[in-house]
């Protein structure tokens, strides 16, 4: 059933969002209202953000490369800045979010699918035959 | 009785509207898309999804062989961080300026959107350079393709990435000299967009592989990764009831 | 730019549009409705030349110790039927079927990249020719559809066969690729006003399912033939255990891809009987949403079980457990379909139509292939079943059970809307049992054939193993089953000439293909519709209950739809419907036609076959040597992305 305002917000009888919804945010060069926009500013502080993890990258591993925290902390540091550039230079934070759903999705079936091909290459049936003799004998 | 729920439209639909950003005006009218995404951005997204796919099976593979390589020459033998990190940081660089070219595109400061593309592609060759540079060095040292498996595997992987960047950089040359003849306007922003989404996602890329093949030291990073893959199988094996 | 002015409709039957029907413009289409009959057309004749390699198979199995053909040209036979079968028939079909179909289902007037549409379609016969090409030099892929290593390294497979297979399939991918993304774009986002996702036919639903899991699926085995290239060319060693690599990872890559593959045949069969039951039980399909929601579930766990393929390889315990755990789940969104098709059926008006027939006979026949894949699922019987007869029975039931049974359902179905005419359904019945007859008589005697210990990929066996009898009625049941194929060619030749004119909606279905003519126009659509309803054309014609779906028309004695009696009148019956719908004259843009896509295509064709043929060597990269051919077919591939990138689109 329809409600007031449907037609103004561009709902269809049920409430659906239908295309003539989105004809209010399309001027060229701007964004929809409400939506911070990152200026040129912030691109560069972002940059230099950016410049700053590859060196703490750099730094750690030069610091100990023996050390338990250093893979973990490197994967973090390479996530962060990943997620910064998939969300400020890509603007995915300010768009639709069914972008972000759709590379979402894309990356994180290849995360599960990856990680699982590599424990199965990693750990196949000698290793965890061995392991389980092993532990069983102590 | 029954209602009329199938109307037909009195015309074609409006054009110039439901699109976000930068919008096309200058080609013909385009009705609103269901979702109000533009349909050549989903596409770009929808094809940098299944990239993730693409080099995650190449960076897997490399994983899975680390340790594998019955003979030299090894990673520690030839890495050098100080200059990989030289061409890494080149290459976030790279997406400074694409995005600034954006940002100049969208205010109508053409000469300045100029600028930005050609020194975006021009980073992005520095960076091939450096590549090129980086893998004819370490084939002097002995690493190969069919040396050894850092050798198969490093080559390949970077290969690949860096073929990546070459499509790239002979994009935003051709979108320089469109704009250098006046084909790349304001109204054309989004052109320049979906140039800019691939090649951040070309630069996240690098800054995976950057950590995975560069600065995970290799020998103990293989023992880690065993202790956690050990760590999974465990707690599987117990949550599943076995022995 | 072209432009088509409308004349009112009132006074003729069909818009004046004159079609092109030169070579030319089906050489330089971009219209979804002829790349789908193309794509349609070219996977048929795959469909025969694959079923051809099965005969002669069948031949030489027939008895024991037979001669038809030795053991290589066997290997050779089964790898082509499997890879002919998959990925020349079965996929090209289905996509065949979302071409022509699904813009149709959401209202939109093409797909939303129409070149790309092209490419796709001209990249398809690149790749099937790559592939086949290789029976002129006899050097025929002869390694199994699924390529194992070390079969594929050049050590043990020195000629080019494997390369033709490796290249083609390369090409393939990227065909699939292109298309499935098309299609994604298509169905997102260019849905007619009031399509929402909850109100799309199932067979769109399925498309956008299916072609989100090929752009998934497929950069896998990309890799895995890139691995396997660069093996071959370049000597490197991923997939040999002499250098430290592992053969095994060739398998994983495969499965990757090979399982989501399996699920990308047979689900939009599925789709297709979700279509054709709710029309011939004269009700709406039962539970919608669950089953958009289990078409999901299945797509989405189908990246899951890749390694139940590998249970014998030594995974180990914790490995095949969980693998075994999650593909015994997925049978259980596949049950909820069944279940809720027999739900669509239970007290409807049943009409065992040709369609209806295969549309139940897949409901059944895969339901016998699940409970076989169901037993495969559990790691010690796959130990005893594996690399048997059982498995191919398996398979068998749930591809040719499931999606060949689909496609032959959904061909007969839209073939009034395809050709404005009706197939004979008398001969389709009668066809259909043939077909069910002889599949049933090929695929069953070979669960017993495995539970006998015959092997696969055996050319010949032994008087003494017992396995004679079994093999002669698998024989003799594919002669049948290939008859049947026949004479449903021969209808479908015999129904374009002579079947009786179909009407707009000769079936009295609900979704909106068949709410415009047969065929419809170029432009699909003189208005783009507008609904507020799922099952739009039933909602009209046989109201809204309260629930919002529309009614079951088989309830309170209302007048069921017939199912339209062709005759002369047909045409006035047609001219009235049409005015109903048509109004005034607009414009509408149709995209520009172009021969980009076809000179891309022969540009990858050629680039790759360059790299196999010993032409002229213009340089070597590295121990590769390239040919003035694939240099030749790289300027034609930029000569194609060039021009079509500067040509304008509409």
């Amino acid at each position: 059933m329809s409600r007031p305002g449907d037609a103004s917000s561009g709902r269809g009888p049920r409430g659906e969002r239908t295309s003539v919804a989105h004809q209010a945010q399309s001027l060229p060069g701007t964004h929809e209202a409400g939506h911070e926009h990152p200026t040129e500013k912030t691109y560069i502080q972002i940059a230099g953000i950016l410049t700053i993890l590859t060196v703490i990258e750099v730094a750690i591993y030069y610091i100990d490369q023996e050390a338990a925290w250093l893979v973990p902390a490197l994967l973090v540091l390479a996530s962060v800045k990943f997620l910064i550039v998939i969300g400020f230079y890509m603007h995915l934070k300010f768009d639709d979010s069914r972008l972000a759903q759709i590379f979402s999705f894309g990356l994180g079936v290849s995360l599960a699918i990856y990680i699982g091909m590599y424990a199965l290459m990693h750990f196949h049936r000698a290793l965890e035959l061995t392991a389980l003799m092993t532990s069983a004998t102590r | 009785m029954a209602q009329a729920v199938l109307t037909p439209e009195a015309q074609t639909q409006p054009h110039g509207s439901g699109h976000d950003t930068g919008h096309d005006h200058g080609h013909a009218d385009h009705p609103p898309t269901s979702t109000g995404i533009n349909s050549r951005k989903m596409l770009m997204w929808l094809f940098l999804a299944s990239d993730c796919m693409f080099f995650g099976a190449l960076i897997a593979t490399y994983m899975i062989y680390r340790n594998h390589s019955l003979t030299g020459p090894f990673p520690h033998e030839l890495i050098d961080i100080p200059y990989t990190s030289v061409s890494a940081f080149v290459l976030l660089m790279s997406s400074l300026t694409m995005v600034l070219a954006l940002a100049a595109l969208q205010k109508n400061d053409l000469r300045g959107s100029r600028v930005w593309i050609a020194a975006t592609a021009l980073l992005g060759t520095v960076f091939l350079g450096g590549q090129f540079f980086e893998f004819t060095e370490f084939h002097h040292e002995g690493l190969s393709l069919q040396g050894n498996m850092f050798g198969a595997t490093f080559f390949t992987v970077t290969g690949f990435h860096g073929a990546h960047v070459t499509v790239g950089v002979v994009w935003l040359l051709t979108l320089l000299w469109v704009s250098l003849r006046g084909g790349l306007k304001q109204e054309d922003s989004l052109d320049l967009e979906i140039a800019g989404l691939y090649w951040h996602f070309v630069d996240i890329v690098w800054i995976v592989i950057f950590v995975m093949i560069y600065l995970i030291p290799y020998d103990k990073s293989t023992e880690q990764l065993h202790e956690a893959t050990a760590q999974i199988f465990n707690t599987a094996r117990m949550v599943l009831g076995i022995f | 730019m072209a432009t088509v002015a409308q004349p009112r409709a009132r006074t003729l039957a069909r818009p004046t549009v004159k079609a092109n029907t030169g070579l030319w413009s089906w050489i330089t289409t971009v219209d979804h409705k002829r790349i789908g009959m193309m794509y349609g057309v070219s996977a048929f004749f795959f469909l025969m030349l694959g079923g051809l390699e099965a005969l002669v198979i069948r031949t030489q199995l027939v008895r024991p110790d037979n001669d038809v053909v030795g053991a290589a040209r066997y290997n050779e036979l089964f790898t082509m039927h499997g890879t002919t079968m998959i990925f020349l028939a079965v996929m090209p079909l289905t996509v065949a079927l979302f071409n022509y179909i699904m813009p149709l289902q959401i209202g939109a007037r093409d797909v939303a990249f129409p070149r790309m549409n092209a490419f796709s379609f001209w990249l398809f016969i690149a790749g099937a020719m790559l592939i086949n090409v290789s029976w002129l030099f006899n050097e025929v892929p002869n390694q199994g559809w699924y390529g194992y290593s070390p079969l594929t390294d050049t050590a043990w497979n020195p000629t080019r066969a494997v390369d033709f297979w490796v290249l083609g399939l390369q090409i393939l991918g990227v065909s699939s690729m292109l298309g499935s993304f098309n299609f994604i774009v298509t169905v997102l986002n260019m849905r007619a006003p009031g399509v929402t996702m909850m109100r799309m036919p199932i067979f769109s639903w399925t498309t956008l399912i299916v072609a989100i899991m090929i752009v998934m699926a497929f950069p896998a085995i990309t890799v895995g033939l890139i691995l396997l290239m660069m093996d071959r060319y370049v000597g490197t060693g991923f997939y040999a255990t002499a250098a430290g690599g592992d053969p095994l990872l060739w398998q994983h890559l495969f499965w990757v891809f090979g399982h989501p593959e399996v699920y990308i045949m047979v689900l939009p069969a599925f789709g297709i009987v979700s279509e054709i039951i709710p029309t011939f039980s004269r009700k709406p399909l039962f539970g919608y949403a669950v089953m958009v929601y289990a078409t999901c579930a299945i797509a989405f766990l189908g990246f899951g079980v890749w390694a139940h393929h590998m249970f014998t390889t030594g995974l180990g315990p914790t490995a095949n457990s969980i693998f075994s755990a999650t593909t015994m789940i997925i049978a259980v969104p596949t049950g909820v379909k069944i279940f809720n098709w027999i739900g669509t059926m239970w007290l409807g008006q049943l009409k065992f139509t040709t369609p209806m027939l295969y549309a139940v006979g897949l409901v059944s026949q895969f339901t016998i292939g699940g409970l076989s894949g169901v037993m495969e699922a559990s790691p010690p019987i796959d130990q005893h079943h594996n690399d048997s007869y059982l498995v191919i029975a398996h398979f068998h039931y749930v591809l040719f059970g499931g999606a060949v049974f689909g496609i032959l359902a959904a061909i007969v179905y839209w073939f009034p809307k395809m050709s404005g005419r009706m197939m004979n359904d008398r001969i389709g019945r009668v066809n259909f049992w043939l077909v069910f007859i002889g599949f049933n008589a090929t695929f069953f005697p070979m669960h017993f054939l495995g539970l006998e210990g015959m092997p696969r990929r055996y050319y010949s066996y032994g008087e003494g193993s017992g396995w004679w009898f079994w093999n002669t009625v698998v024989s003799l049941g594919a002669a049948l089953l290939g008859a049947g194929l026949l004479l449903f060619v021969y209808n479908i030749a015999y129904s374009l000439k002579r079947g009786p004119v179909a009407g707009p909606n000769p079936w009295d279905a609900a979704t909106l293909e068949w709410a415009t003519t047969s065929p419809p126009p170029v432009y699909n659509f003189a208005t783009i519709p507008h609904i507020s309803h799922r099952d739009p054309l039933w909602a009209e014609k046989y109201g809204i209950h309260e629930s919002d779906q529309a009614v079951n028309v088989t309830i309170a004695g209302r007048e069921i739809g017939e199912i339209e009696a062709p005759d002369e009148k047909a045409s006035d019956q047609e001219r009235r419907r049409l005015d109903a719908n048509d109004t005034a004259p607009v414009n509408i843009h149709l995209p520009n036609p172009s021969f980009y896509p076809i000179v891309g295509a022969i540009g990858m064709f050629l680039m790759m076959f360059g790299l196999i043929v010993e032409g002229d060597t213009l340089f070597y990269l590295g121990p590769v040597h390239i040919t003035v051919m694939s240099i030749a077919g790289i300027l034609m591939l930029l000569f194609s992305i060039f021009g079509w990138s500067f040509e304008p689109a509409e």
